[in-house]
């Protein structure tokens, strides 16, 4: 659909948050917790952290929770009975105050789980949510969404996008059905003047590095063993950096509780040695500069061509959560600047 | 609504064991409910996950031909956690089995041609599916070989099937142990598979011949030089990959090789698709 303008209060989004409540939807939303902010349930619009740049974890628990039951099995005597979730039972989520570049992450965790063999697991939980973005008026150091497609206000990847155009008042963009429905009937909802300028009220960010030479550099670079040994020397391969990433899906499936236990699909990172590590002692990607190019290559590389989707929205949480600073903005610019 | 997830595994009955070697085991699995038996269909070279409930799955090929219908077997090494907890299982037990995955051996592109089959340890299960799958369709190949060798004699696997192959008028089968791995009464080659099929190859076709190599890493890179010195192309050079898995459907990111998923794309791939990947197997 064609994005519908609107102007809107605070006021009448706090008067939003109680109709969702109502229906039983619940709200996740940036909170302040002692010293972090991050997606947490809410109820009120005052509950709600939007000043920060970002939050230290992404909303990607929304829909791939760190841990999820994929279901739970009894056995006893020999005999196994299987009980699989039951996807009604999911709750229905409003996700709110999100970035642009968080909101334009679910096309590529959607590009993984859907791309073949569709897991309606995840599927399930993406078709009741509902993202509410909300523009950036700043953007930090680590940020880069221009470089990978995205914008501090970009649409993509939400169902309505706010742009704080004066003290509490906001410019709502509606994009989608969802975000239409999001909606219903309130009142208060004001048709957005002509001279509204979004773009005045938005972080100004440039473009870092030329998208379209990573993944060419990438290749060239393959096989430059020193060049990956270099890029990587302090990579303590901790896995923060996938964690706290948007759009980073690996995963592990385990089984825990003994005979009468769940499954359980958790989250896992290709930055770790036991990722690849066959039960013979044979691994594919041995050392550290492998695991980080991996990292590199998908996300900039191998995604685009699977899945036609860049695997990074340029959110800069891995870079701000790295515990020896590397920063990926650093990393892709010195890719693409390689010399052949 | 309660929807079949793509991770929910058919229930399987063990149906019966053979003990190949002190750590190999072949299981031969029904389906529990024997409408899901009749419904389900894979083709040979794909791969499933088996699991223990309540210590997890691992990942093995499908043992038995797709001409086979009603079951499933499959051949493991007592390893890790997994596959020593399902050693521990008897007949009549229930585990988990997903599958079909991957891609397969194109044996209808095979077809009146000679196959060559060379195999390794316990490599052999992917190869043994192949292979009944095409003796059961024997009339639309010509010659087919069978190299097989392990470390020693105890460690032969399908030692029955061996025979019985070894029996057939229309198959030529060339057993070999590594050297010092033969007992007394051994009657078949002793030397490493490369070394023992550059020997026999004056006796292998090598023209409109298919080989297909199964095998630990080190067999395989030093099969395919001979291979190569046979005059056989890298699109005539099929092998399976084994790199590790979780999900078998391109979505938990373990298995890749550059772009390439293992579970998707492979586990069959030629060496000329090989020579274009990247080493990360
Ligand atoms: C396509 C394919 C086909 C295979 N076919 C066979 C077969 O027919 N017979 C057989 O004996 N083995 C086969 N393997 C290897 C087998 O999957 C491992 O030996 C087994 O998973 C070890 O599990 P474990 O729980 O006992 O060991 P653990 O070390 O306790 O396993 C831990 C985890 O690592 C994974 N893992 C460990 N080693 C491997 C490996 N080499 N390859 C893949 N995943 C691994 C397991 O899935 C498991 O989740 C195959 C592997 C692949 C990828
Ligand atoms: S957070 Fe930093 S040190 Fe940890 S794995 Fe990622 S890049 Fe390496
Ligand atoms: S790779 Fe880093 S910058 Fe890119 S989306 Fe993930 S966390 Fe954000
Ligand atoms: S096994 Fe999960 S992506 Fe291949």
């Amino acid at each position: 659909m064609e994005s519908d303008k609107k102007l809107i209060g605070r006021s009448e989004l706090e008067k939003l948050f109680s109709q969702w409540q109502s229906q039983g939807t619940r709200i996740l939303a940036p909170k302040k917790n002692n010293d972090t902010i991050d997606f947490a349930l809410v109820t009120t619009l005052a509950e709600v952290s939007l000043d920060q740049v970002q939050t230290v974890q992404s909303a990607k628990t929304s829909v791939f929770p760190r841990v999820e039951e994929l279901f739970s099995f009894t056995s006893r005597d020999g005999r196994v009975v299987i009980r699989e979730r039951d996807r009604n039972a999911l709750p229905a989520t409003v996700l709110f105050g999100v970035r642009p570049c968080d909101a334009a992450a679910f096309a590529a965790l959607k590009a993984i789980f859907t791309w073949d063999s569709p897991d309606d697991l995840f599927s399930a939980r993406m078709e009741k949510m509902t993202v509410i973005a909300v523009s950036c008026a700043r953007a930090d150091a680590y940020c880069f969404c221009t470089s990978v497609g995205g914008g501090p206000g970009a649409t993509a990847g939400s169902d309505m996008l706010l742009t704080e155009t004066g003290p509490g008042e906001y410019l709502a963009e509606i994009v989608s059905e969802k975000g239409l429905m999001a909606v219903g009937e309130t009142s208060g909802l004001r048709p957005c003047p002509a001279n509204v300028n979004k773009e005045a009220h938005l972080a100004k960010l440039e473009p870092a590095f030329a998208r379209e030479k990573v993944a060419p550099a990438l290749a060239r670079l393959f096989d430059d063993a020193a060049f990956w040994a270099e890029q990587s020397l302090r990579c303590l391969g901790c896995g923060a950096c996938a964690y706290v990433c948007p759009t980073c899906a690996c995963f592990d499936i385990q089984d825990e509780g003994g005979g009468s236990g769940q499954r359980l699909r958790c989250w896992d990172s290709c930055g770790f040695g036991l990722f690849t590590l066959h039960t013979s002692g044979h691994n594919p990607r041995p050392v550290q500069s492998q695991r980080w190019r991996q990292r590199l290559m998908h996300k900039f590389a191998y995604m685009p061509e699977r899945q036609q989707v860049l695997g990074c929205v340029g959110c800069g949480r891995c870079s701000r959560a790295c515990p020896v600073d590397m920063n990926i903005l650093e990393h892709v610019r010195s890719i693409t600047e390689a010399k052949p | 609504m309660s929807m079949a997830g793509i991770f929910k595994p058919y229930l399987m009955k063990i149906e019966h064991i053979i003990d190949e070697t002190p750590d190999v085991k072949t299981m031969r699995l029904a389906f529990a409910d024997e409408q899901e038996g009749r419904n389900f269909a894979f083709r040979t070279g794909q791969f499933g996950e088996y699991s223990v409930f309540g210590e997890g799955e691992c990942t093995f090929c499908i043992a038995s031909p797709p001409t086979r219908r009603g079951y499933i077997e499959c051949t493991f090494r007592k390893m890790g956690r997994v596959t020593s907890s399902l050693a521990g299982l008897e007949p009549g037990e229930t585990i988990g089995f997903r599958g079909p995955y991957g891609n397969i051996f194109p044996i209808h592109e095979w077809e009146k041609k000679n196959l060559l089959f060379i195999a390794g340890g316990i490599a052999l299960p992917p190869m043994r599916s192949v292979i009944w799958n095409v003796l059961d369709l024997r009339d639309r190949y010509k010659d087919i070989t069978i190299v097989y060798g392990a470390r020693t004699v105890a460690d032969l696997v399908y030692k029955r099937e061996l025979t019985e192959w070894a029996g057939r008028a229309d198959v030529k089968v060339i057993t070999t142990v590594d050297p010092g791995g033969e007992t007394e009464d051994w009657k078949g080659e002793i030397g490493f598979v490369p070394t023992v099929l550059d020997k026999a190859a004056p006796a292998i076709a090598s023209r409109d011949t298919v080989a297909v190599v199964c095998g630990p890493p080190v067999m395989i890179k030093f099969t395919f030089p001979v291979l190569t010195k046979l005059g056989f192309k890298p699109e005539a050079i099929f092998t399976t990959l084994e790199n590790r898995m979780k999900c078998g459907v391109g979505k938990c990111g373990r298995c890749n090789v550059g772009k390439y998923f293992v579970c998707k794309d492979g586990p069959v791939f030629t060496l000329a698709q090989l020579k274009d990947m990247p080493q990360e197997y």
